[in-house]
């Protein structure tokens, strides 16, 4: 089924490569990226410690502007990231990873999260986007980016040795984001006294900024000392309590729930059936929060393969265009300056719920023609290829007769390449 | 004067900038001629630019296309008693009537392609097929004196095939994302309208950003700074630099007017008109050692299709202006428009080829030798150079 097969190279990937082969079987085709490996696994990010280590060399040399080198590190992972998304023949993984990326927000609104936001992908989001969920959120939780995005770096119990006599103390930002945002959201009820005490739970889960290779740390003495209970669980003392909390969160049915509501709405439609929303929750409670499951679950959903409906953000729009004709020529598109441009600039959400998803977000209307403008520049690119044939290469079946015609009829390549991606059907996915 | 961005450095010849920016000011310049490209994408009717009203047969194939007469308001503006220049070309007509425009009539490429994309390919190529450069672009790495860097300068955003084929060419355009032009902008809103989502955004944001219902089906010009006419000031200012480029190539879209022609025509060729007036004002004391060649890729149908437009042609016209230009004249033979006279009877006749006038130019203008035309454009020996193009 050809339609099928230009559906899904939309629906579960980053737009076709004309390059490469159709595939025949679709849905095998997204199946078999979920059940083999990442190729991306082992892409050549700067970890974590590099991040921090920049960081350290930044505070101490006070580089000037251009030469951090932090931002060097974010420039790197950036382009890094980038060209795989363009490159990659497992499209539908990157997308899954991009989806859990954005679920986990972490943001350079945040300067120092610049050198660690591509090792966080790399660390704590790709290695788990078809493991468990609990996995996910544990590595999330205890990763550097996260822990200083949401300032549980620097968060002290309030009757721990490392209070200094009350003047530090808690922080409550990344507990209270980890229930409203990362796990059970507030349809489960929790309360404030959970928030505080999930806060103090956290304490002294850390980073230790000055060892020969900086990282995550859990410090004993900035532990709140003593027994918690959040969400009616009585937790151990000390680091284990942590991680206690988060594996019940992770597995609790309300977060099965959010999941499932959010993983619909991303893939499916931005209202999405009712029905298919409770067939991916109910695979996430029966496998214990088994993304790879979860996702097989959504290529089987028969509402998957009916609408074509979903806008593309900028970041799925910009890659699907640089698909369509890569490789580019000279000189190579600054893509991240692209997605600042068109209002999604690279892990840099405002805030820690991250990017919108709904096309109501993202089609504002001077959102729409900056997006139009881009594509006008970028269709400059066309060179020697005829538009029509490359829309009939994305599109297949999904073009429209009447977009073919426009491109066809239009004034040069670069206008006929202009109005295929402007179209809305290239537009969506 | 804006800055420019390096091509060269783009295309991976950093080396040649290590000299430093001074080093440009300190070159001796290639030559005190400067010589614009305009390339008019989309086929511009020729008959439409310059009607031949004196030609019995023209009201029979396209009374729906034409003008008002000569005197009348808005009418042609007489070219000497058989050609009228189109009403929205004002500037052009003072020009001719001053001795710096002159017009080449029935003029085609070396080749009979009616799809634009192929067309334009060959007409920046400058033979009848597509080439890895084009014929500019080896012009200017023939150029006798020529700098080795810096020489040409692409207006927009890409570097067309017509300046390929050379180091030394730069590419400047604004800073940000260029605008489409507004007949694009219409096709898009088209293409969208019936989406719930995008269509209702792409309308309100043209509504927002001044696009007009006039401008849109271009009988009015939007004005901002990717309009032709800025881009046009842009180029004069840096060509009249005295360590700024010598050549330079512009494009202007907008031309392909398969339907409703009289208010589709009239907002290009208004930026046109407009255009080279700010070319001139811009060029300033250089305009006298300047000289402009537009040029399109076909004309079109000499017979009004049926929704008041035309379709793909063949001969149409080319326009060379400026300070060093003979000018106050129509060259070309005019092969006239009866039935018989006419391309397959649908298109104007080419009589004339434009390889003919751009080696004219080249070689009067430019003073490429003889010898490195026939490179400028392979198998050309046969094509003689046009002659009294400029004033010597």
């Amino acid at each position: 089924m050809q339609a099928a097969a230009f559906h899904a190279l939309a629906r579960f990937g980053l737009g076709r490569r004309p390059a490469e082969p159709v595939p025949l079987d679709a849905a095998a085709w997204a199946r078999a990226q979920i059940t083999q490996p990442d190729p991306a696994l082992a892409l050549p990010v700067p970890s974590a410690a590099d991040g921090l280590l920049a960081i350290r060399q930044d505070r101490e040399a006070g580089p000037q502007p251009g030469e951090s080198k932090a931002r060097a590190i974010y420039r790197a992972s950036a382009q890094t990231l980038l060209d795989h998304a363009v490159s990659t023949v497992a499209p539908f993984r990157e997308r899954l990873v991009w989806f859990w990326t954005n679920h986990f927000t972490v943001s350079l609104r945040r300067g120092q999260v610049a050198g660690l936001a591509g090792a966080f992908v790399q660390e704590a989001i790709r290695p788990h986007v078809t493991g468990r969920f609990a996995d996910m959120v544990l590595a999330v939780t205890r990763h550097p980016a996260m822990l200083l995005y949401l300032d549980n770096a620097a968060s002290v119990g309030p009757d721990s040795p490392a209070a200094d006599r009350g003047a530090r103390g808690l922080n409550e930002n990344l507990a209270r984001e980890c229930l409203e945002l990362h796990t059970v959201t507030p349809a489960s009820q929790y309360t404030q006294t959970d928030v505080t005490s999930f806060a103090r739970v956290l304490t002294g889960w850390s980073i230790d900024m000055n060892a020969a290779s900086p990282g995550f740390r859990y410090r004993p003495r900035a532990h709140q000392p003593g027994e918690h209970i959040v969400m009616g669980q009585r937790l151990a003392a000390d680091e284990a309590g942590g991680v206690q909390a988060l594996r019940f969160l992770a597995d609790h049915p309300a977060t099965h729930r959010a999941l499932a509501t959010k993983l619909a709405r991303h893939f499916i439609a931005d209202d999405p059936p009712a029905e298919t929303v409770r067939r991916i929750e109910a695979v996430l409670r029966d496998t214990g929060g088994d993304l790879g499951a979860a996702s097989l679950e959504l290529i089987g959903l028969d509402a998957a393969w009916q609408s074509h409906g979903k806008l593309r953000t900028p970041l799925d729009y910009v890659v699907a265009c640089v698909r369509l004709l890569a490789p580019l020529g000279d000189p190579p598109p600054n893509l991240t300056a692209i997605l600042a441009g068109l209002g999604q600039p690279l892990w840099t959400a405002p805030a820690p719920n991250g990017w919108p998803d709904r096309a109501d977000d993202w089609a504002g209307p001077e959102a729409m023609m900056r997006r139009i403008d881009w594509a006008h520049a970028f269709a400059a690119r066309i060179g020697a290829r005829d538009p029509a044939e490359l829309a009939e290469a994305a599109l297949g079946p999904l073009l429209r007769d009447e977009t073919l015609m426009a491109v066809k009829r239009a004034g040069s390549r670069r206008d006929g390449l202009t109005l295929l991606l402007t179209s809305p059907e290239f537009q969506r996915r | 004067m804006p800055a420019l961005t390096r091509r060269g450095a783009v295309l991976g010849l950093a080396g040649l900038l290590s000299a430093g920016p001074n080093a440009l000011a300190l070159a001796a310049a290639p030559t005190e001629r400067r010589f614009v490209v305009v390339n008019l994408r989309g086929a511009l009717d020729g008959l439409a630019a310059v009607a031949p009203y004196g030609d019995p047969a023209l009201a029979g194939l396209r009374r729906e296309l034409m003008a008002p007469p000569i005197g009348e308001p808005d009418g042609l503006l007489d070219l000497g008693g058989f050609f009228g220049l189109h009403p929205a070309l004002p500037n052009l007509h003072a020009l001719y009537a001053a001795g710096e425009m002159a017009i080449v009539h029935a003029v085609a490429g070396p080749y009979r392609a009616r799809s634009h994309f192929v067309a334009q390919d060959c007409l920046e190529s400058g033979t009848d097929h597509r080439m890895s450069s084009g014929w500019l672009g080896r012009a200017v790495a023939a150029m006798p004196d020529r700098r080795g860097r810096g020489d040409a300068l692409a207006v927009g955003v890409a570097l067309p095939l017509l300046l390929r084929g050379s180091n030394a060419v730069d590419n400047w355009a604004p800073r940000g994302f260029a605008s489409p032009p507004a007949h694009l902008y219409q096709t898009i809103a088209e293409l969208n309208a019936a989406d719930r989502v995008t269509g209702p955004a792409v309308a309100e944001g043209l509504r927002g950003r001044g696009f007009t219902a006039a401008i849109l089906a271009g009988s009015e010009e939007p004005k901002d700074r990717f309009a032709f006419p800025a881009l046009a000031t842009a180029a004069g200012e840096m060509l009249r630099a005295e360590d700024g480029p010598r050549i330079a190539a512009l494009e202007l879209g907008g031309w392909d007017t398969h339907a409703q022609q009289v208010n589709r025509l009239a907002g290009p060729l208004r930026q046109l008109d407009t255009g080279m007036a700010a070319l001139k004002a811009a060029l300033g004391s250089v305009w006298k050692q300047s000289c402009v060649l537009v040029m399109t890729e076909f004309g079109r149908t000499a017979r009004a299709n049926g929704t008041r437009g035309t379709d793909h042609g063949t001969a149409t016209v080319a326009f060379i202006l400026g300070g060093a230009v003979e000018g106050g004249v129509v060259r070309g033979q005019w092969p006239g428009l009866g039935p018989d006279a006419l391309l397959e009877n649908r298109d104007l006749m080419p009589t004339g080829d434009l390889r003919s006038v751009a080696k004219g130019l080249l070689s009067a203008h430019l003073r490429l030798p003889i010898g490195s035309l026939d490179a400028v454009f392979p198998n050309s020996r046969d094509v003689e150079p046009m002659r009294r193009l400029i004033r010597t």
